[in-house]
């Protein structure tokens, strides 16, 4: 059964958009992280988001059909058109939000590479398994770092705690499932994200459990991002400096 | 400045099937978080399949000054080296 | 270079009568070419001037890291986006080599940086100009690390080990560096005439600042007779920078960019480029603390070290429960 392209583009840009925009977020860090090692470390995640980037997006510009790169994607739209979730978008905080974050999101993609590596089409199927080794080395690395700053001192815990108390409510997004996930589901494609929370909130349950952080009562989810509805107002600013020269300078090879 | 990390060494053994071999050190609070800083750090480039990582303090070196009495004596055992031997080549690979 | 300046611990240099039997073994080691290891006796003067120049070509390293780092978010491309950051991540990276080469004589990374920050050691004076187009990035890559490369490559035979194999290692990583600054500023050359506006004007900026980099002429560089017997320095200031003008005015003439020096003119005579001079006062007033971007790249540096001792902090009494709780368990 042929799957509607429209959705297909929706759902890849759903993904591509995720890993550029956290890409970018995690890239302003570059230079100015509280250690060499993990400046570099880091880097290493960003470095992989953006390698994601360009496989996701290069698919959906395929799909399309219009004759665009992934480049175009990612630099000429605008922020309407962007369908990440709103946590990836969010400002970095500190080192510790950066990273809780962080592994909110690595839990996210461990759980989703596992399945789409099975997906019926062939293309996702191959980039999940090459994001499926990053993803596992990076939700591996971000959960240690968020136990080991959770039970490390009275300050990184307390700086934790609340890093989680303003990341939570966006957490729920990732699981707001639409008529593009019911179409990606049908055509084998893509898992339904609402059937993957229990996995997900086990694999995060553990390991805030161990980081001795307490998860919000309130199970308010802000949402928005990936269907494109409302983003918040740090997208506008991310885009504004991601996307100034190729708007500034149009048609220009770099 | 206090609670700085503890230094490591680190070991690792590259694509080909060699021994672990010395490529720098690292700060790192302990010992899994060394081993993926090394991860991070010193294989970018693809340069290992394996890590080892021992925190500094806990390595033992011979000292510069026993060089004479620890490795000058095997100087003089030519006879360990395959060199030594002339077998005629009519003998074949040996 | 990354190491400007660099005043050698001990001024004049000793001869060989004035040397004790175990200095001139050391001296014997050198100059037969033998590393001096991290153990191995070494004049106390030796130590405190490897000390110094390892410390600040590692802070040039990592305040390096800022100009450059200042385009990431701005990258035209996905590709050039990750190209800088692997970059800006490999100079992280070596800083991180550098410091741990200084370590082996005993001085901690935390120290150095603290010294950095109090304002007590320096970093190269490269780093104290702003980046201000896209095409800096370009020409950072191919003029400052090129510029950096013709030093470390000579580097790599300095006298100490630890040091030398940091130099190796490094070495090999920078190679790519100079050349994606190239092939960037090929693309602004050889691009439409708003890209080819910027690559001049980065070119014309950063054109003196990199000849800078290689200290001021040996007439005026009072200090390196003795670190190049201790082959701590390997080639002179003069040397080195007239060696980055030949191969670098071919590269100029390549990308159809003006000459950034009126002076710049093949001397049949000498077998190589004549140039001017640099502003030296320029240069000591970066070197004093003030060019265009000393006060923010220092803040910036304290900022992130301070900002993240509690992370460290954290980390660090997490281990220390592992370990514990490890041990009860015994």
């Amino acid at each position: 059964m042929a799957v509607d392209q429209e959705k297909l583009l929706q759902f890849l840009l759903r993904q591509g958009d995720n890993t550029l925009i956290l890409g970018h977020r995690v890239s302003e860090w570059c230079g100015h992280s509280p250690i060499l090692e993990e400046d570099i470390a880091l880097a290493n995640t960003a470095l992989d988001l953006i390698g994601q980037t360009q496989m996701w997006l290069g698919y959906a510009a395929d799909v399309q059909g219009e004759g665009k790169s992934a480049d175009d994607l990612a630099f000429l739209r605008d922020a309407w058109d962007f369908r990440n979730v709103l946590l990836t978008e969010l400002p970095n905080g500190d080192f510790g939000r950066t990273l809780l974050r962080q592994f909110l999101f690595d839990a996210f993609q461990s759980v989703l590479m596992g399945r789409l590596m099975k997906s019926s089409d062939e293309t996702v199927a191959a980039i999940a398994a090459k994001a499926s080794k990053e993803v596992a080395y990076h939700v591996e690395r971000s959960a240690d770092t968020v136990v080991g700053l959770g039970d490390g001192t009275e300050e990184s815990h307390a700086r934790m705690q609340e890093a989680l108390n303003y990341l939570w409510p966006y957490v729920g997004e990732f699981f707001a499932s639409d008529d593009v996930d019911a179409a990606m589901a049908e055509a084998g494609i893509a898992p339904d994200p609402a059937s993957l929370r229990e996995e997900y909130d086990a694999l995060v349950g553990k390991v805030l459990a161990d980081a001795t952080l307490t998860i919000p009562a309130s199970k308010y989810a802000h949402k928005g991002g990936r269907t494109g509805y409302m983003h918040t107002e740090h997208l506008g600013h991310l885009l504004t400096s991601m996307q100034w020269l190729q708007r500034a300078y149009p048609g220009c090879e770099w | 400045m206090k609670n700085e990390w503890p230094l490591w060494e680190i070991f690792i053994r590259g694509q080909h099937g060699m021994s672990h071999r010395h490529v720098g050190s690292l700060h790192a609070p302990d010992a899994e978080m060394a081993i993926k800083n090394a991860r991070d750090v010193y294989t970018r480039r693809n340069e290992g399949v394996s890590i080892w990582v021992v925190e500094a303090r806990h390595i033992a070196a011979t000292a510069p000054g026993e060089k004479g009495p620890l490795f000058e004596p095997s100087e003089s055992k030519v006879y360990r080296h395959p060199t030594f031997f002339d077998i005629p080549d009519e003998v074949g690979h040996m | 270079m990354y190491a400007q300046l660099i005043k050698t611990a001990r001024s004049g240099i000793t001869s060989r009568e004035d040397m004790s039997e175990q200095e001139r073994e050391f001296q014997d080691k050198i100059d037969n070419d033998i590393k001096i290891e991290p153990r191995d006796w070494m004049p106390d003067d030796y130590r405190a001037t490897l000390i110094r120049q390892m410390g600040q070509h590692a802070h040039s390293e990592v305040v390096g890291q800022l100009p450059e780092g200042n385009w990431i978010t701005r990258a035209p491309t996905l590709e050039r986006k990750a190209i800088l950051l692997a970059k800006v991540q490999d100079e992280a990276g070596h800083g991180l080599y550098l410091y741990s080469a200084a370590e082996t004589l005993g001085e901690t990374r935390d120290e150095l940086v603290r010294l950095l920050h109090e304002g007590r050691m320096k970093y190269s004076s490269i780093f104290n100009y702003p980046t201000l187009n896209w095409a800096d990035i370009g020409a950072v890559g191919w003029l400052v690390d090129g510029a950096a490369i013709v030093n470390q490559v000579a580097l790599q035979r300095t006298s100490y080990g630890p040091y030398s194999r940091a130099m190796i290692r490094i070495c090999k990583e920078e190679s790519f560096h100079a050349r994606q600054g190239y092939h960037a500023m090929m693309k602004m050359a050889f691009g439409s005439p708003a890209q080819k506006k910027m690559a001049q004007d980065a070119l014309n900026r950063l054109w003196f600042p990199a000849m800078m980099m290689f200290g001021p002429h040996d007439s005026d560089s009072t200090h390196s007779e003795q670190s190049m017997a201790w082959k701590i320095k390997v080639k002179s200031n003069d040397e080195l920078r007239q060696q980055f003008v030949d191969q670098t005015i071919p590269q100029i003439e390549y990308l159809g960019l003006d000459l950034p020096d009126e002076g710049i003119k093949w001397n049949e005579e000498r077998g190589h480029y004549d140039f001017s001079d640099p502003d030296w006062d320029e240069f000591m007033d970066v070197i004093r603390g003030n060019g265009p971007c000393n006060v923010d790249r220092l803040n910036d540096r304290v900022a992130a070290w301070d900002n993240g001792q509690w992370v460290r902090d954290g980390l660090m009494a997490h281990a220390r429960k592992k370990a514990a709780a490890k041990v009860a368990a015994e």
